[in-house]
């Protein structure tokens, strides 16, 4: 078996190899040869840990243990992909005000803006969903993982993915869809990747104890389906040789755009939305000791989302090509989002009721309290700007742009920060974090950068809007485009020193999950003691 | 009338009506009174399984393990 891995990995180097040789341009030569070392290197690990694995536990043995490993390696990945993805994200905020930070080719605002927006939310996002569900799945179906070293390989599978991905924006490899921009030989094996993942999550789910599959699985198991249903069919594309990297589209015209944005906004649906949902179902009633408030809503909660979200899309497509009754249908579905929306939210936050006090000794739990009142805000904020009055004067502005932050930012962010907060003692058996004072100042940092982000984008955002549509008494615009972009300058800073505070918190973040992992604990006072009567 | 015509009706219409029906029957299913005790039972799932497996055979030790 391992033999034959090895002859595997070595014949896929070889066959990358030639494929680099043989390229018609630099960026798939650059990446076939990325392919090549990186099957060369397992390859060689391989060979190395041949004869361990033979040696490894018996199979009931381990059976008897969670799989825990591969949830370590997805807690540091999460960790490290945050950090690249913010850091990035301040540099662009920084690009956008102070257009000298361009340099020109690799790494101007083109290039760096699909790194940053890949890096958030399919790096970042991605490994926190992915190593979050391992951990879920397990806990709630008193199973091991299955498909013995799938887990692994779906791990590494993504890493690979990622990497892919983000050194083909840098060299310009891009297929030109938002959220989308991988091409097609990257698009396949992340294919591949996804199948495998979705085999050890529903493998898992037929071997469970439990009799009944927890509600966090069934969002995680929607989110695991529905982004391998919208990646294949956004991604059918035909190469213009299988030797070059550009690919184009199978659909044209209004057709392609629709599939893109049915594609664009059911990943925040279903990757941004149903997944984080099935981290926000596990993990504050572990975090609060109490189960959920209620699980009727959650169920109608979940089936919602299931039947609402997916019509959503074309309101990113108003006043466009599209037929007018698909526009006012995408409108329509994301107004009535409302509803499953704010159940969902009331269904968290009520979860600490009988236990508020929390908010004030738990800094992991304000964390999560606040990603899902931010969820509420996005939710409420986001059918509002599709209703097409509004869309009118939010579309291509910032006022789009602070909406998916205070999203992004507020609620994906914030839970998957008290997630892996939750996970990291646990993993590593340490009695606690190294200091639970840090995570009260991280909670701090981003919270002020989210308000500082999503303010001064508003405001940027209407006046954008605004000055776009002002005319003068002859019927002539009153601003040329270039005076709406100084218009714009002041916000352009307060938003990248919002990102900066948030970027802060993470690189606290980082320090402490660091400190835990090497078991360090911090001597220091517990937080909300007794506070001293006043005299 | 054209295909594009046809479904786009078939859509808002027969499609409509069916997805709201299933939709419909599946929020009265959770609402049932009789589940009470299953729902609670099922939102205890969290608590039951943190450190091991649940056992398939039978296992003497229950001291918390780290996963491997």
């Amino acid at each position: 078996m391992a033999m034959a891995q090895v002859g595997g990995l070595f014949l896929i180097a070889l066959l990358a190899l030639m494929g680099s040789v043989k390229a018609h341009d630099t960026q798939f030569a650059v990446h076939m040869a990325l392919v090549a070392i990186i099957a060369l290197a397992a390859a060689g690990w391989r060979l190395k840990t041949m004869d361990v694995s033979v040696k490894k536990t018996a199979l009931q043995d381990r059976e008897a243990h969670y799989m825990d490993d591969v949830v370590r390696a997805g807690a540091i990945a999460t960790m490290f992909w945050a950090v690249i993805g913010l850091t990035v994200g301040v540099l662009i905020a920084f690009q956008l005000a102070f257009p000298h930070l361009n340099v020109e080719p690799y790494l101007n605002f083109s290039r760096l803006r699909p790194l940053h927006t890949s890096a958030v939310i399919f790096a970042f996002g991605g490994n926190a969903l992915i190593c979050t569900s391992f951990y879920v799945v397990q806990r709630t179906t008193g199973a091991r993982l299955f498909g013995g070293g799938l887990p692994w390989f779906v791990f590494w599978g993504y890493q690979i993915f990622i990497v892919l991905a983000a050194t083909g924006y840098l060299l310009g490899v891009t297929q030109s869809k938002e959220y989308a921009e991988p091409e097609w030989y990257i698009d396949l094996w992340l294919t591949v990747v996804w199948v495998a993942y979705l085999i050890v999550f529903l493998g898992t789910l037929v071997k469970r104890k439990e009799p009944h599959i927890y509600v966090a699985n069934w969002f995680y198991l929607s989110f695991i389906v529905t982004i391998a249903m919208l990646h294949v069919v956004n991604n059918l594309a035909v190469p213009v040789s299988f030797l070059g990297s550009k690919s184009y589209s199978a659909f044209a015209g209004v057709q392609d755009a629709l599939t893109q944005w049915w594609y664009g906004h059911n990943a925040v649906g279903f990757f941004l939305t149903a997944g984080f949902l099935g981290m926000m179902y596990y993990f504050i009633p572990k975090q609060a000791e109490r189960p959920v408030y209620s699980y009727r809503l959650s169920i109608v909660h979940f089936w919602s989302l299931i039947f609402l979200y997916i019509w959503a899309g074309p309101h990113h497509l108003h006043y466009t090509a599209l037929p007018d009754w698909a526009q006012t249908l995408g409108m329509v579905f994301s107004v009535m989002l409302w509803m499953p929306s704010w159940g969902g939210m009331i269904n968290g936050l009520m979860t600490l009721s009988g236990a508020w006090d929390k908010l004030r000794t738990d800094p992991i739990i304000r964390m999560m309290v606040i990603a899902v009142a931010f969820y509420g805000m996005s939710t409420f904020e986001g059918p509002m700007m599709s209703i097409k009055a509004v869309n009118s004067l939010s579309h291509y502005t910032d006022w789009t742009i602070g909406h998916v932050h205070s999203g992004a930012l507020g609620w994906v962010g914030m839970i998957s920060f008290g997630a892996v907060y939750y996970l990291v003692p646990r993993l590593w058996m340490r009695p606690r974090l190294y200091s639970v004072r840090l995570v009260s100042w991280h909670f701090w940092l981003a919270t002020i950068g989210i308000v500082l982000y999503a303010a001064s984008m508003w405001v940027s955002g209407i006046m954008q809007g605004l000055m776009w549509r002002e005319y003068n008494a002859e019927g002539f615009l009153v601003y040329s485009f270039v005076e709406t972009v100084a218009a714009m300058h002041p916000y352009y800073i307060i938003r990248g020193l919002g990102g900066v505070m948030y970027l802060t918190g993470a690189l606290i973040m980082a320090f402490n999950i660091y400190k835990t992992i090497r078991g360090d604990l911090r001597q220091e006072k517990p937080m909300g003691a007794a506070v001293e009567p006043a005299e | 009338m054209s295909t594009y015509d046809t479904l786009r009706h078939f859509a808002d219409s027969w499609g409509l009506l069916f997805m709201l029906l299933i939709f419909l029957a599946v929020v009265v299913w959770v609402l049932r009174p009789g589940a009470r005790t299953s729902y609670s039972e099922q939102a205890d799932i969290p608590f039951k399984h943190e450190d091991r497996p649940a056992p398939t055979a039978k296992r003497a030790d229950k001291t918390p393990v780290r996963g491997d």
